[in-house]
């Protein structure tokens, strides 16, 4: 796979695009960093010309995820023209739409992976966090049925504060149902730039242990070990595949990096998407940024395993800064403190979370 | 001799990769790569054209390749991506292949 992304990044194909095709939703999880409009939303026409278009730029992976993708009723209509154009898809949804119909067109349309979140195996927590009573019920009923079809299905378990004693219930509630296991202790801010959400993060000595913890990150030894010394190829490779062989598009058509990365690049309804891929501004500044050229990073020993995050480093007010999360996550893993927290100590400024830009032609 | 019809498995993702298609098998999640000789085949398998009329028209007109050769080379890949769940190979023409709406 490494191999098909070095191919993508030499020859400037956007290999994966991540398409929400609606914010609308039938839970309102608490740390969801979404809104819930649908207004603006592209209509099927202008998500099968899309389709098009992307097929034609090299776009293999596609996920289709929102919101919840199944409120929209030309969900199949939209799923089947990926298919038709064959991309692997991937679809995220919560589940609670899923009954013997919707699994049985799934497989049949050969979705690659679908991929599910559940915060809790317990109903009061996963119901708290969803702020839907039943949900859980309803969404394992639909994973189970999801499997008795034949569907790769990804238990997917964002940690939190609320669910924090969980992790371990949910992967076993996992291996029952015969889901692949993932978790993620990374809460976002909003999309329009509010940080409200960042409450819900766990605590380092929280993060310390799940990162002690071999069924969730393998080899602890290795997981943690320092970094190795920074190398060429730490100073000039890039942060990660966001804008290189990536990006997201909103249900307005609005084109970005990646999910996590609000920097909005142009609009599929005024541009064709190869236009965007290939000339947008920012696109091509994200592109041109090396691990030399980090204003604080270059210089950190954690530079070459870092999970920095342009977009949140973005977020924090600056694309080539240190992202405030994974600087406490390389932290955590190692006990070697990183350039960014240094950095943070000397400096009394709070970090300034810009929102949401529009796109200026 | 008898002839050969192939069809591309709907089970499938693919996408064409300077000169090379890349193809997903949906229920194992194996990642295959064409050369560029196969991806000619994989293109031309509309279940409806031969794969002696598609190695005469696609390979040999293209390459100049001895057309016994280019058939058996043909015979050979067929059979292996049949086997791999990526091609459907039929005695007679695939009425419901896919057609390939886009590469």
């Amino acid at each position: 796979m490494s191999e098909l992304n070095q191919r993508a990044l030499l020859r400037g194909v956007p290999l994966s695009v991540h398409l929400d095709v609606t914010y609308r939703c039938n839970e309102r999880c608490e740390h969801c960093y979404l809104d819930h409009d649908g207004d603006g939303e592209m209509d099927t026409a202008e998500i099968k010309t899309l389709l098009d278009q992307l097929a034609a730029s090299g776009v293999f992976f596609l996920t289709i995820s929102g919101g919840e993708p199944l409120i929209r009723p030309d969900c199949f209509e939209i799923i089947e023209h990926a298919r038709k154009l064959r991309f692997n898809v991937k679809f995220k949804t919560n589940a609670v739409l899923i009954r013997e119909k919707q699994a049985k067109r799934l497989r049949e349309l050969n979705v690659e992976q679908v991929q599910i979140s559940v915060y809790s195996h317990r109903a009061e927590v996963h119901d708290g966090i969803s702020k839907v009573p039943g949900s859980l019920k309803r969404t394992i009923a639909g994973i189970r049925l999801l499997k008795s079809h034949g569907l790769k299905v990804t238990i997917a378990n964002v940690l939190m504060k609320g669910n924090l004693e969980d992790a371990e219930g949910v992967r076993l509630l996992a291996a029952e149902v015969g889901a692949h296991y993932t978790l993620d202790p990374t809460i976002t801010p909003m999309m329009n730039g509010d940080t409200s959400l960042l409450r819900l993060r766990i605590s380092s000595e929280s993060l310390r242990t799940v990162f002690q913890n071999a069924h969730l990150v393998g080899n602890v030894d290795d997981f943690c070990a320092p970094p190795p010394p920074v190398d060429e190829d730490a100073l000039e490779g890039y942060p990660c595949s966001a804008g290189h062989t990536a990006c997201y598009v909103s249900p307005r058509g609005e084109v970005y990096p990646c999910v996590q990365f609000p920097i909005s690049c142009g609009n599929v309804r005024e541009q064709e998407f190869s236009d965007i891929w290939q000339h947008s501004p920012q696109l091509l500044e994200v592109r041109s940024i090396r691990g030399k050229d980090l204003s604080t990073c270059s210089s950190c020993n954690h530079l070459g395993t870092c999970t920095r995050c342009p977009g949140l480093a973005y977020m924090e007010g600056n694309m080539r800064g240190p992202s405030t999360a994974d600087c406490e996550k390389s932290f955590v893993r190692t006990g070697i403190v990183s350039a960014g927290m240094l950095a943070r100590d000397h400096s009394s400024a709070p970090p300034g979370l810009i929102q949401i830009r529009p796109f200026a032609a | 001799m008898n002839e050969i019809y192939v069809a591309r498995s709907n089970a499938v993702a693919a996408r064409e990769l300077g000169g090379e298609m890349m193809i997903m098998s949906a229920t194992d999640s194996t990642l295959f790569s064409l050369n560029e000789t196969a991806t000619v085949i994989w293109q031309a398998a509309d279940g409806k054209t031969s794969l002696s009329e598609i190695v005469e028209l696609r390979i040999c007109h293209e390459y100049s390749v001895d057309p016994e050769v280019a058939y058996r080379d043909a015979e050979d890949l067929v059979e292996e991506l049949a086997r791999l769940g990526i091609l459907l190979l039929s005695d007679q023409p695939v009425r419901d292949a896919q057609p390939e709406v886009m590469q």
